[in-house]
């Protein structure tokens, strides 16, 4: 597989895709917080959409493309998206962060009309016990009509 | 919260598949697995083998057979691609209104329509549409292909009619005019829950726009398999389209009976089914009698 | 320009955003090994025999112990009681390992090291454990009529009683016009922070002394705990609570079996050794709170005004008690409230059941406390034929009366004296802005509509900022940056930011210039811990203090330096220079240098060593924060769905250091309160076992769930700290459910039924609406 770009072998296929991201690469922003894909803090991206990295097995992963909170480094909708929060202040603990900005900025990426309703949806599987979401909610609307998308 | 140690497959062939389902004891087949990977992290499930089948060639996919007029959906078609199909968006929007409640976007995007129905939990919205869509699903084997009317798919809390050595490899839903009226309605405690009750509708008028010619009404969370209201069907079938109609037919969703538990008792999901009956049966009509382009998200 | 009181950004965001915060199970040192625990599958039973064989048999597994074997774990340890009280009775706390005996279902029996967390995780289900059964108690009645204890060698479940009140109840009662009496059971639920509980415990190389990292609330208290359970000495163990905590909530405050286990672990082996729970464990052994049942009754006079109030009230300790009995103390000290209650009695009962011990959560006991009261006043109003809002009125303390005095002891041993707060103005400002005037046509039109409408309101008074004390070390480095140092450890809640931003006022610098170290025993020796709203009030007073004391060292060694009067020094963007003669100065990092002195030269001036300070702020006791919640709702009559359409939260929580940050205390403390009020439940079958084990059963709000908090602040500052702060991390969460479920009961008014439990669920306001006689329902 591909994460975030970069070519990855020598995994255990049985491995959950979780396991091998964090443990394997190294890469610890994914998260585990429920593992059985109620929570989402383990979100990341297979072949551009989100997933739970806990129900997924690595050798389902093998030939794709994984993007995780460190890919969207370089990605612009997640820069606009983490300055958003930034000025929001949306986040207390940030544990369930890594996640929410998979899943957010998937939705930015593809959806024209970006409504509050939109959002709340979009991040529905992303469970966050510190903020309420209101301000979650908020930064990702703020970033979705800095791009253009927001209704 | 880890998986417990299993040979893991992946084998690129629905023949290969097949062979390994009839050879291995102990084998479970994963796809999506939004069911299995909870169960297998959780320990629940503790199969010797898994066979993944998500790279098999040819279980993907929608096809449409307009001579029989029936959509085939691959088992491992990923319930996202069906949420997002602009055809069945168009000729079959029961499907993917009903997806759109199923868990989140991740559970979707890897979600199979063939692992729900293999998983047949008592509240799958996707049951729910086989059942009224009256689906017919294959099962394969090294032995035979055989075709298994949803009807008879379901033997009890969380079993089916499948064996050990079969496999799922496609449904047929028989298509409905185009026009036609759908609903899928469900209660649940919160966005993506599984569905206390829900109730899947499709409805066809007669070309007066006054009567109905026939209708179909399903619903799960009532017991370990989906019911199918065929009372009410029979009450609206040729009979006249108006909402005395509807309530009386959405009414004997109360002589139903049902199993309650601790979060929803027998009484409230009967009372939920009238309610998501009623309201579905309603909002078919509105669909048959002012036909609208669904939109596609 | 001043940072106190401003929108300041937090500093703890861009890592937390790219994936590079660092939490618990994000540190991985070399030959790091795992351990996963065999926990017991029953509520209550005799170990009779446990087999090692199997699991020590799996390849790649190091070790596998029980209490009985593993090295230094003393025979008979148990965990430390934290908070003793004369009224206990049964003062039971956990063994580390099980010893002989489980009482409650995921009590660790044995552990397993292995290579790797999913070879641990296989061997730990290979230990074969033969087990007597003994009668589980699955809750508070069975525990007061069951006729079965929940420690087999106990007579009975009560752990502790003890009463609480002032004043000449019967009198009260005796003279009452009205009377209205109730039984109230506020449910349990988890804290449920997103991330779950970690350990990790590093040797050094000679195997001597142990540095543990915890994902706690209270590194102290780990450290004083590993201490004293494995006779450790001080010098030798180092607990430092990773700098991301992915939220605590409470149950991240007391001391696990974990906890002392793998530092255990650690020297038995001589390598790091790291547990991760995984949230089927933190639903089976993290605490959890809010089981209670209150039967009180409420005497008035003929006007609605208070005269007393009185009856018992049953707590559930779970099975062990290791904040003893902290919790239903708070409880029955914060059931006063904003009222003028001129008499108050509660008789309170700990007992022990074979659930999950219960500790503070979010709240921590006055939730329920305040749902006992604001739902008697509601009853009574309605009984009177007052408006809800006027019973009130009519009630709450003046502001003229502050500070005022309750005629409680609070759980500091201090008395309960409110220090400010103006609760009129607060009540009003609420219904002001939920429009609760014009509720009622609100009401009337949504009827006509087939719509029903409700509205409730709830007011708390809470104490706060909680002593003894929380220290911090303020220093100068020679690089001119500030380092904060505090034992406070932080779990979301914006310590870098506002600490740094107390720093940067007091020494005039950018709040880039300044670094805040927390949670950390090895540079702050003593502390107390993240909870009850405590930390702004006393680890912020004290940075403050500590602050203050730097600059004016900075002044004294300036004027010594610059050979001037201390009184013609200024401070400004990290220098200091002759009042008026620009170019004169030094910048910090120059005076730090001198600060730190020269071999064999003399202090300038005969100042002190060090631009340093160090402070441990002591409040004279709690300061009160309170706050008053309105809800409004709307139930879909058919499916007994319940939408919360707008939520007024007014707030004073004295003065406020970052907005932004108690906007968000709030919110998510919110939040918390409708998880309480309306999904959350945590069932336990009649053999003790818990149903709700996953997310999947236990309903956590989701975005869509949650309304947003229409928040109005006030601000009553206290003299209580320096900075006139108060705590703010509770107010949102304690009266939420109270007002919710008023708001319900208000909707379903025509049925008459009064509804004293939460969480309330669609299939309840159902029945409630469709088939309920009109009386109360209970849970």
């Amino acid at each position: 597989m591909n994460v975030n770009g970069t070519a990855v072998t020598g995994y255990d296929a049985g491995a959950r895709l979780l396991d091998v991201i964090r443990e394997h690469l190294g890469l610890r922003g994914t998260k585990e917080g429920c593992g059985v894909g109620e929570c989402g803090s383990c979100t990341v991206l297979l072949d551009g959409e989100p997933v739970c990295s806990c129900l997924v097995l690595a050798g389902q992963a093998e030939g794709r493309e994984v993007t995780t909170v460190e890919g969207l480094a370089s990605c612009p909708a997640g820069a606009r998206l983490r300055e958003q929060l930034v000025d929001h202040q949306a986040l207390q603990c940030g544990y369930c962060i890594p996640g929410v900005m998979v899943s957010a900025t998937a939705h930015l990426s593809r959806t024209e009309e970006v409504t509050e309703e939109s959002v709340r949806t979009a991040i529905s599987g992303n469970l966050c016990r510190c903020t309420g979401y209101t301000k979650l909610v908020s930064a990702v609307l703020t970033a979705a009509s800095d791009t253009g998308a927001h209704s | 919260m880890k998986p417990p140690p299993f040979h893991y497959h992946d084998p690129r062939t629905v023949e290969d598949t097949l062979h390994l389902l009839s050879e291995l004891d102990d084998a479970k087949v994963i796809a999506g697995g939004q069911s299995l990977m909870p169960m297998l992290n959780m320990r629940l499930a503790q199969p010797g083998h898994l066979v993944d089948i998500n790279r098999v060639d040819g279980l993907a996919g929608i096809g449409w057979y307009e001579p029989e007029q029936v959509v085939r959906i691959g088992a491992a078609t990923r319930q996202r691609t069906i949420e997002k199909d602009p055809d069945l968006a168009r000729r079959y929007p029961l499907l993917p209104e009903a997806i759109s409640h199923i868990g989140h976007f991740q559970t979707r995007n890897r979600g199979t329509v063939g692992g729900s129905l293999a998983h047949l939990d008592a509240s799958a919205e996707l049951v729910a549409v086989a059942s009224a869509a009256e689906a017919t699903l294959y099962a394969a084997s090294t032995r035979a292909v055989r075709a298994i009317p949803m009807a008879d798919f379901p033997r009890g809390h969380l079993t089916t009619d499948l064996t050990s050595d079969e496999l799922l490899v496609a449904i047929d839903v028989p298509l409905w005019p185009d026009g036609h009226g759908y609903a899928f309605e469900e209660f649940a405690r919160r966005h993506g829950d599984f569905a206390l009750v829900a109730a899947a509708v499709l409805l066809e008028l007669d070309t007066t726009h006054r009567s109905i010619r026939r209708c179909r009404v399903s619903l799960v969370g009532l017991g370990p398999a989906p019911i199918r209201l065929t009372k009410a069907e029979e009450l609206l079938n040729g009979g006249v389209a108006d909402d005395d109609a509807l309530r009386s037919a959405a009414a004997l969703a109360r002589n139903l009976s049902a199993v309650g538990d601790d979060a929803a008792p027998a009484e409230y999901r009967l009372a939920l089914a009238e309610t998501l009956v009623r309201r579905g049966l309603r909002r078919a009509l509105r669909r048959a009698t002012q036909p609208t382009t669904p939109e596609v998200n | 320009m001043s940072y106190f009181g401003n929108r300041v950004q937090r500093r703890e965001d861009p890592a937390l955003l790219t994936g590079h915060g660092r939490f618990i199970a994000d540190h991985q040192p070399p030959g790091t090994v795992h351990a996963a625990f065999t926990r017991s599958p029953l509520a209550h039973a005799r170990i009779r025999s446990v087999d090692l064989s199997a699991a020590r048999a799996v390849p790649g597994v190091l070790a596998v112990y029980t209490h009985d074997d593993l090295p230094g774990l003393p025979k008979g340890a148990r965990l430390p009681l934290h908070v003793p009280n004369a009224a206990i009775t049964k003062p039971h706390t956990q063994a580390p390992l099980a010893d002989g005996e489980v009482c409650f279902a995921g009590e660790a029996v044995a552990v397993v090291v292995a290579e790797n967390s999913y070879v641990a995780e296989d061997a730990a289900a290979l230990v074969a454990v033969e087990y007597d059964d003994l009668p589980p108690v699955s809750d508070i009645e069975s525990a007061l009529n069951g006729g079965h204890p929940s420690h087999a060698d106990d007579a009975d479940n009560v752990a502790a009683q003890l009463t609480v009140g002032y004043g000449d109840v019967d009198t009260a009662f005796a003279e009452a016009a009205h009377v209205v009496q109730a039984t109230l059971k506020p449910h349990r639920g988890g804290g449920h922070a997103m991330e779950c509980r970690g350990v990790l415990a590093q040797p050094d190389a000679d195997g001597h002394n142990l540095t543990v990292r915890s994902g706690t609330q209270a590194p102290h208290l780990v450290k004083r705990s590993i201490m004293d359970v494995l006779g450790l000495s001080g010098d030798q163990v180092r607990v430092i609570a990773p700098p991301d905590v992915g939220g605590g909530f409470g149950p991240k405050a007391i001391v696990y079996p974990e906890d002392i286990i793998v530092p255990a672990l650690a020297r038995a082996l001589g390598r790091p050794v790291k547990w991760i729970e995984d949230r089927r464990e933190h639903f089976l052994c993290t605490t959890q709170e809010r089981d209670q049942i209150w039967t009180v009754e409420m005497a008035l006079n003929g006007d609605g005004t208070l005269r007393g109030l009185r009856g018992t009230m049953a707590h559930d300790s779970g099975a062990y008690l290791p904040w003893g009995v902290i919790m239903p103390y708070i409880s029955a000290t914060t059931t006063p409230g904003p009222y003028v209650l001129p008499a108050y009695q509660l008789h309170v009962t700990c007992v022990l059941t074979n659930t999950v011990p219960t500790t503070p959560v979010r709240g921590a006991g006055r939730p329920q406390a305040v749902f006992a009261i604001e739902r008697l006043l509601d009853q009574a109003a309605d009984q009177i034929g007052l408006d809800r809002a006027d019973i009130r009125r009519r009630n709450l303390i003046p502001a003229d009366q502050m500070p005022y005095e309750v005629g409680l002891t609070y759980r500091d041993g201090s008395p309960v004296i409110y220090d400010s707060g103006d609760y009129p103005a607060t009540l009003e400002a609420g219904l002001e802005r939920a429009e609760y005037t014009s509720f009622a046509e609100r009401q009337r039109a949504g009827r006509a509509e087939g719509r029903l409408l409700g509205i409730g309101m709830a007011f708390y008074v809470e104490g706060t900022g909680l002593g003894p004390f929380e220290g911090a070390a303020v220093r100068v480095q020679q690089d001119g940056r500030i380092v904060v140092q505090t034992s406070a450890a932080p779990q979301g809640q914006s310590h870098q930011t506002v600490l740094a931003q107390l720093a940067a006022d007091q020494l005039g610098v950018d709040i880039d210039q300044v670094s805040v170290v927390t949670g950390d025993t090895a540079t702050m020796p003593i502390g107390i811990g993240t909870f009850a709203s405590r930390i702004a009030v006393n680890a912020g007073s004290s940075v403050h203090v500590a602050a203050r004391e730097v600059r004016q060292k900075i002044v004294d060694l300036a004027a010594a330096v610059l050979e001037v009067d201390a009184k013609d020094v200024e401070l400004a963007d990290g220098e200091v220079q002759v009042a008026g003669v620009p170019g004169s100065g030094r910048t910090f990092g120059e005076l730090a240098r001198i600060a730190q002195g020269m071999p064999g030269f003399s202090m300038p001036g005969g100042t002190a060593p060090g631009l340093m300070a160090d402070s441990y702020f002591s409040p004279k006791r709690s300061t009160y924060a309170h706050g008053f919640h309105v809800a409004e709702i709307e139930i879909d009559p058919e499916t007994g769905a319940v939408d919360i359409i707008h939520y007024v939260v007014v707030h004073d929580c004295g003065k406020v250091i970052n907005p932004m940050v108690v906007d968000g205390q709030v919110q998510g403390g919110l939040a918390h309160g409708v998880g309480n009020a309306l999904l959350e439940v945590m069932r336990y079958d009649t053999s003790a076992q818990p149903t709700t084990t996953t997310f999947a059963d236990y309903l956590l709000p989701e975005a869509a769930d949650v309304p947003v908090a229409d928040v109005v602040h006030l601000e009553s500052p206290t003299d209580l700290n320096p900075l006139g702060i108060k705590g703010a991390g509770e107010g949102g969460t304690i009266p939420a459910a109270a007002a919710v479920i008023a708001a319900i009961e208000n909707a379903v008014a025509e049925t008459g039924v009064r509804i004293n439990h939460h969480p309330v669920t669609p299939a309840e306001i159902h029945h409630i609406l469709h088939t309920a006689a009109p009386a109360e329902v209970s849970a």
